[in-house]
């Protein structure tokens, strides 16, 4: 069978041991997301990997104590040690006062390293079925039983309901701390919640991911997330569904590849979605933001070519024709660069005439005349109630006049009891209006 | 019989890491009144408020919010934090944050209702913010900022407002805004207590002050209390601010009694 039959084979889910394991991954995924959208908004987001790593030691202890693979026993082991390591970071943070990353680092390499001793200690005993211990360093779905997915699956299940739940409550604390307390929210009872979900969501994800990935389940779908929204609620069902599907893609590595370890592979499929989002996002996106900062600059480029005009106009007529080196001589600028913003100028119907000897067209002079009733009532009004002399109005005008809106002229024209000139004693325009397109 | 004063503390001693930062202090503040916590950097003033809402221990003494003990009067009793206390990039809008407000007279299997978000845009409107209830609070200013605090705060609907320095880095326009807010409070016969840094300010916004330093120095109505001579205790040696500002009170044509003219001033 090719690996592409394999894939479809997987897809049709015919195979209900298919879909049980498929719908349990999703689960598991969409319950990290979950839960690690809070750590995040908690600024708790390394307590996850932590906890996983603490988890270690507590999965070969129990198996050590009871020599048995009994998932509900290892999970046991794995939250004891989970919460253990928490309550360890609680205390040296809050009684020995050491910094939160400090307690962090020192506790999480501590557990790790006590995990792994005993763990190629137990790999050397001749005891039966410890083989698998290792499969919680990377996660390996393939080797989940039954009894593992169905107890994993209600815990994620439980812990996707209960965030539904106290929603409300989590984000009333994890924004304000104070106001909480100030309106009698117990908070200490449900950030202590929140660890021991966050214990529960590190603990049911081992198998999946592995103890040495798992805080890329908790953390990627919640930044990626925050780059896709702004609201809560939306963050939370983005880093479900990315969540989710992470699990599938674990699903479908176990199912096409059982040895393999499924970790590596969903870090590696919700990192490309994080790169994808950190790229196209549509507001906090880098490329929407280049493309963003582009337009602007060419705008304003354009705007300062239609003004030096108005201004040689206003020298002379407005049937002047102008040439390059004229505009040039009142705005210093490369000549290869003029002409790029003269031909999109020209493209806009802004200009009259040729590339050579040109003029304001009627929509030009318009637009030309709106950018020098703004720029000149900005000086006017920077000069009269700020103090600033005509030169640093005019620089300060230069920028201003790109975003002034006519609302904003109209309240400057009425503060100022409509003032005729700028401060530098030429003619302030009035607002040129749609019906009477100044005349030629 | 004098109703009950909105906050008063006995013998409230703060410390920090077993350094005391308030030391023993006893205090009435009257209720329908605004009134100035004042005092240096470091006097304490923050940490007054804190603890009498029990955000830090005590370490000796009491607060007691209109007679009662906190918890019996919570609703009636609303904290704003200072403004850089919190995460504007937090994923909320502005709408969802003065709700906020609304959530200490909910359970928690509860959900707002319609009353609730009556409240809010109520709320929203004194303090001339309805125009930016969608927006996510990290696109606002500073002075847009304590804006929504003070809206949360008024969801509320409490008869008391602590507030911890609600005009620190705001606009004109809004710290006019809260002002008028204060002088509303206090028409409908509400308290405002609020840490205050601008002397220069205390006598327009606030009827009474508090001064500490670490102690108390003196509590009252301004224009009895907010001498020269208590700011003299108060802020210690930095007589070249205080022989500023009494000029300005002197100048403002406040207290002409209790303040005497600065020296070198012979105007």
């Amino acid at each position: 069978m090719s690996a592409w039959d394999a894939l479809f084979a997987f897809w049709r889910l015919d195979d209900p041991n298919v879909l049980w394991v498929t719908l349990g991954m999703a689960l598991l995924g969409a319950s990290s997301g979950l839960i690690g959208t809070f750590a995040v908004l908690e600024k708790r987001a390394l307590l996850g990997d932590v906890l996983a790593h603490a988890a270690l030691p507590g999965v070969t202890m129990a198996f050590f104590l009871f020599h048995t693979r009994e998932p509900l026993v290892i999970l046991l082991g794995a939250a004891a040690a989970g919460l253990l390591a928490w309550g360890l970071i609680d205390l040296l943070t809050r009684r020995a006062r050491l910094r939160q990353d400090s307690a962090l680092a020192i506790v999480l390499s501590l557990f790790f390293a006590l995990g792994i001793l005993q763990l190629t200690w137990l790999q050397r005993q001749p005891l039966a079925n410890q083989a698998g211990l290792d499969k919680f360093l990377f996660g390996q779905a393939a080797s989940l039983t039954d009894a593992d997915l169905y107890l994993l699956g209600t815990v994620a299940l439980g812990l996707i309901l209960l965030t539904a739940l106290l929603f409300d409550r989590l984000r009333l604390i994890l924004f304000d701390r104070q106001h909480a307390l100030a309106l009698g929210v117990p908070v200490r009872r449900y950030e202590l919640l929140l660890a021991a979900m966050l214990v529960c969501a590190v603990v049911i994800g081992l198998q999946l991911a592995g103890v040495v990935l798992m805080a890329a389940l908790l953390l990627t779908p919640a930044a990626t997330a925050r780059l896709l929204s702004d609201r809560l609620r939306p963050m939370l069902f983005i880093a479900m569904t990315l969540g989710v599907l992470a699990g599938v893609t674990g699903a479908n590595v176990s199912y096409l590849a059982p040895r393999m370890p499924t970790g590596p592979w969903m870090v590696v499929a919700l990192s490309l979605f994080f790169i994808a989002a950190l790229l196209l996002a549509p507001q906090r996106g880098l490329l929407p933001r280049a493309l963003r900062q582009r337009s602007l600059r060419r705008r304003v480029e354009e705007e300062n070519i239609l003004r030096t005009l108005f201004k040689l106009h206003e020298e002379t007529s407005v049937d002047t024709l102008w040439s390059q080196d004229d505009i040039r001589h009142h705005r210093p600028l490369g000549a290869a660069r003029l002409n790029r913003i003269l031909q999109r100028l020209h493209r806009e119907g802004m200009l009259d005439g040729t590339p050579e000897r040109m003029r304001l067209s009627a929509a030009g002079l318009k637009r030309a005349t709106t950018l020098t009733r703004g720029h000149r009532l900005w000086e006017t009004y920077l000069e009269n109630r700020l103090g600033l002399s005509p030169e640093r109005a005019h620089f300060a005008a230069e920028a201003a006049e790109h975003v002034l809106d006519e609302a904003t002229c109209a309240t400057i024209e009425r503060e100022l009891g409509r003032p005729s000139t700028d401060p530098h004693g030429r003619p302030i325009p009035e607002r040129p209006d749609a019906a009477e397109a100044p005349s030629r | 019989m004098t109703p009950a004063p909105a906050l008063s503390l006995r013998d409230l001693t703060v410390s920090y890491q077993e350094t005391p930062v308030l030391w023993d202090v006893t205090l009435d503040l009257p209720t329908g009144c605004n009134i100035a916590i004042i005092g240096p950097n470091g006097a304490g003033k923050s940490s007054l408020l804190k603890a009498a809402m029990g955000f830090i221990p005590a370490a000796v003494g009491e607060a007691r919010f209109f007679g009662e003990p906190l918890d019996r009067v919570r609703a009636r009793v609303a904290y704003v934090p200072q403004r850089s206390e919190v995460d504007w990039d937090y994923p909320i809008s502005v709408e969802e944050t003065v709700m906020l407000g609304r959530y200490g007279g909910l359970r928690w299997w509860q959900r707002p209702g319609a009353a609730d978000r009556e409240e809010v845009a109520r709320a929203l409107e004194k303090v001339g913010m309805s125009d930016f209830a969608r927006r996510q609070i990290s696109q606002l200013s500073g002075g847009q900022q304590q804006r929504v605090f003070l809206a949360r705060a008024l969801a509320q609907g409490a008869d008391l407002y602590l507030l911890d320095e609600p005009f620190a880095g705001v606009d004109m326009a809004t710290e006019r805004a809260i002002v008028a807010l204060f002088n509303a409070i206090r028409a409908r016969g509400g308290t405002v207590i609020a840490v205050h840094h601008d002397l220069s300010t205390v006598a327009d916004y606030f009827d009474h002050v508090a001064l500490i330093n670490q102690r108390l120095i003196a509590a009252g109505p301004t224009e009895t209390v907010y001498t020269l001579d208590n700011l003299r205790h108060t802020y210690g040696g930095r007589l070249g601010l205080l022989t500023d500002i009494g000029r300005r009170v002197t100048e403002a044509g406040l207290n002409d009694e209790a303040l005497p003219p600065p020296p070198g001033n012979a105007a």
